[in-house]
């Protein structure tokens, strides 16, 4: 048992550190660290701009996407060597939130279903920045129970007509391309009548509307369809086969949304190291320090979890299920540092002007942010279900829906 | 990186499980809870013989020498199947103390004993109704010898030799303590696990010498148990993993409304819950273990925090486990019992989980 990187494994850090060194904006170091919970921080700068040219950057060195094969604008590395470039790429890595979706979801959906042409088209360009992709799949009667979707795909000559609504879009209004999922047959049971394209955003019939959220930001979109035309060639796996298709894609955002996310314990340290509370230090009351060591307990447990899955890496195995835990753990861990975090500041708390609330606002931007952790990229629940049944192996739920044709599934309204 | 156990240290692992479910199983644990036994004696006897409990003392003192990462999984094992034996007391404790604090005389009379099971070691700390404290504890060595009493001692009642607690000239001592010489006497007491063996100790005049550095005792204390706490927490784990896969395992087979039990979210929840703690506790002990193995600056740290997220983790997969038993749970034929009983006795071996809470905050202060 170690934390030694192998020769190799010290050689490509060093290799990472230099270039990293060399090249990267560092004019916008001190604006990202500041950079609190959901929002990024670029000092000023179009925040679009920063992510495209620091992208591009790293995609000419051969840093972009590193785990695709070269021909596809990635590096052909090891898993462990993208964690490297990960932990060494730090807080500039915040840059590439534009296109987490894309390259972490789309592109392997992609290389998986794609022809080779399109895969030669596509992937470097979403590798390199140059096109930003957004997932189509959640719908008002399709979250959780994302089978439920009922956006519809019509045959017409060589094309698809799509008509319906997507919602939770992230960075629809930013993205070139979208992976889409749809229904092509109601009449058979749900899972059975879906089948995935990818099509251009900017095709005609697209109506695309932010939603604004309750932390006052627009991540997500309402994604409307009218008449859309996507061309058969356009389709990912055979017709009705998009829930498997689906699949690859969802097991992929569960894996990079649950690698590093923030718990906002750190923050939470650092800001009872220097506040008093009943005229002492909040470090020494009573009630202060058993929640510290409860929650310091948690986040270092999810961080050495992450450690065993980065070791199952370097030694070429899979990581073991116990990395499934990652998401659950740390939304609502974050919800209950924030509130914790502006108790402990008094009634001044509830200023969210980040010139003057502490830390930026950062225990607010978390308070305001966190529920959504909690829900996007499967809920605390659906989560539950995930470890209760595929890891504990207990008997699935009850469907109501088992077996039925989709048309006649009960909805309610 | 190489965040894991070794092959060599699985094979002791694997070692251990096979010996502790052939010759350990929960019927041989009801031996000692239904007062059979005072402890499984011919578990103990098959420990030893296997070498266990030299695990981790070294070759020149009768040990088997295969490190503390080893020793840290025959403690999970030894969780796992609610081992009804002195090993925590003897190995973890006395034969620790001793290794870190012992002259090479004491080290050469004792270890080797220990290493070979005929020797049953423990320390004996808690006087009162409280936590104990640098400043609450009463027992005394004078001229006329160590006196005073112990309340609580894990295997207290089998036990040759105890590691003591007691003021001296210099403040607080660790006095060793032969429990077979004259002015000793062992009171058995019931507990909330009588799986374990548990005395009152009481000291007129009894024989002790020094352990380690006269007034030091308070803080060789707390060295000790920096580095105990991890083999408790690794034993705490395996527990809980036992605890969760018997609830599993129950919720599979049990139908209820027409279905198993396990398929109602209310329950499948709990569960996910219960394997969530467990996790978090089994990767906090990896990290411990390794500080504990390389002896690093971040001990104190590291132990705290598998200790306290362990506690948790045990605590909640007993407590929930009854609950997925629902009333068959609550029955003395059910295991259910024999793990929450355990989970609370660990728990409050070393001091409960607010006092880790404590330890741990401390250490994070002390680290920024």
């Amino acid at each position: 048992m170690n934390f030694n990187d192998t020769p190799a494994e010290a050689a490509f850090r060093a290799e990472v550190r230099a270039w990293i060194d060399a090249n990267a904006p560092r004019h916008l170091h001190d604006a990202l660290a500041s950079s609190t919970f959901g929002g990024l921080n670029t000092g000023g700068e179009d925040p679009i701009t920063a992510a495209k040219a620091w992208q591009k950057k790293k995609a000419e060195a051969g840093y972009a996407c590193l785990l695709w094969p070269t021909e596809y604008g990635g590096r052909g590395a090891s898993p462990i060597e993208s964690v490297i470039w990960g932990q060494e790429e730090g807080v500039y890595g915040k840059l590439g939130g534009l296109f987490i979706i894309g390259q972490g979801m789309c592109g392997p959906t992609l290389m998986a279903y794609g022809s080779e042409e399109h895969k030669r088209r596509y992937l470097p360009k979403l590798a390199s920045g140059e096109e930003v992709w957004c997932q189509l799949f959640s719908e008002p009667h399709g979250g959780s129970d994302l089978a439920g979707l009922r956006t519809r795909a019509e045959k017409d000559g060589d094309d698809w007509v799509i008509n319906g609504q997507k919602i939770w879009t992230s960075g629809a209004q930013h993205s070139d391309y979208g992976i889409l999922i749809t229904r092509t047959d109601p009449t058979v049971a749900k899972h059975k009548g879906l089948t995935m394209f990818f099509l251009d955003m900017r095709s005609p019939g697209v109506d695309i509307r932010p939603i604004k959220q309750v932390n006052g930001q627009s991540g997500f979109n309402e994604v409307y369809f009218d008449n859309v035309r996507i061309p058969d060639a356009q389709r990912l796996g055979g017709v009705g086969e998009g829930w498997r298709v689906s699949l690859t894609t969802l097991m992929n955002e569960r894996m990079a949304i649950g690698g590093g996310i923030p718990t906002g314990v750190p923050e939470l340290l650092e800001l009872v190291r220097d506040l008093a509370v009943q005229g002492g230090p909040a470090v020494d009351d009573a009630a202060v320090r058993s929640k510290l060591a409860d929650w310091y307990a948690k986040a270092a447990g999810l961080r050495n979890t992450a450690s065993r899955a980065i070791s199952a890496l370097s030694k070429g195995d899979i990581p073991g299920p116990e990395n499934s835990i990652g998401k659950l753990v740390a939304g609502g861990l974050m919800q209950d540092v924030a509130k914790f975090g502006m108790d402990l500041q008094g009634f001044g708390a509830v200023l969210t002007d980040p010139a003057i609330a502490e830390g930026a606002a950062r225990f607010q931007a978390m308070l305001l942010r966190s529920p959504a952790v909690r829900i996007e990229g499967g809920t605390d629940q659906v989560l539950r279900n995930i470890i209760g049944e595929r890891v504990l192996g207990l008997p699935d739920d009850m469907r109501a829906d088992k077996g039925v044709p989709f048309n006649e599934i009960p909805t309610g309204n | 990186m190489d965040f894991d156990f070794s092959e060599e240290e699985r094979l002791v692992q694997e070692q251990t499980a096979r010996f502790l479910r052939d010759r350990c199983d929960m019927a041989a644990v009801r031996r000692v809870l239904d007062g059979e036994q005072v402890y499984a004696s011919d578990v103990w006897q098959g420990v030893a013989e296997l070498g266990l409990a030299g695990t981790a003392i070294a070759e020149a003192y009768g040990g088997v020498e295969a490190g503390h990462l080893s020793l840290c999984l025959v403690a999970q094992e030894m969780g796992a199947h609610v081992a009804p034996v002195p090993f925590s007391s003897s190995v973890y404790l006395a034969a620790e103390a001793l290794s870190l604090f012992g002259s090479d005389a004491q080290k050469s009379r004792w270890l080797p004993q220990i290493a070979a099971g005929e020797v049953i070691g423990t320390v004996a700390v808690n006087e009162t109704l409280s936590q104990p404290t640098a400043d609450n504890i009463t027992c005394a060595v004078t001229a006329g010898g160590l006196s005073g009493s112990k309340l609580a001692v894990a295997d207290g009642g089998i036990a040759h030799l105890a590691l003591v607690l007691a003021r001296g000239e210099d403040g607080l001592d660790m006095r060793l303590v032969e429990l077979a010489g004259k002015g000793v006497q062992r009171a058995a007491v019931d507990t909330v696990d009588p799986t374990r063996n548990t005395a009152t100790l009481s000291f007129d005049g009894a024989d002790s010498e020094l352990l380690g550095d006269a007034g030091q005792g308070w803080a060789q204390l707390q060295r000790l148990y920096d580095r105990a706490a991890v083999l408790f927490a690794f034993e705490q784990v395996g527990g809980a993993q036992a605890a969760l896969d018997m609830a599993v395992g129950y919720a599979q087979e049990r139908f209820a409304f027409g279905r198993p039990i396990g398929s109602f979210q209310a329950l499948k929840h709990m569960m996910a819950d219960m394997y969530v703690a467990l996790k978090l506790a089994e990767s906090n002990c990896y990290y411990a273990a390794w500080a504990l193995a390389s002896d690093a600056p971040e001990l104190p740290l590291a132990a705290a925090t598998a200790r306290v997220s362990a506690t948790q983790a045990y605590q909640l997969c007993s407590r929930d486990n009854i609950q997925v038993h629902g009333g068959m749970g609550f029955t003395w034929e059910f295991d259910c019992h024999l793990y929450y009983r355990r989970s609370n006795y660990l728990a409050l071996q070393l001091g409960g989980l607010s006092v880790w809470e404590n330890k741990l905050v401390d250490a994070l202060a002390r680290a920024a």
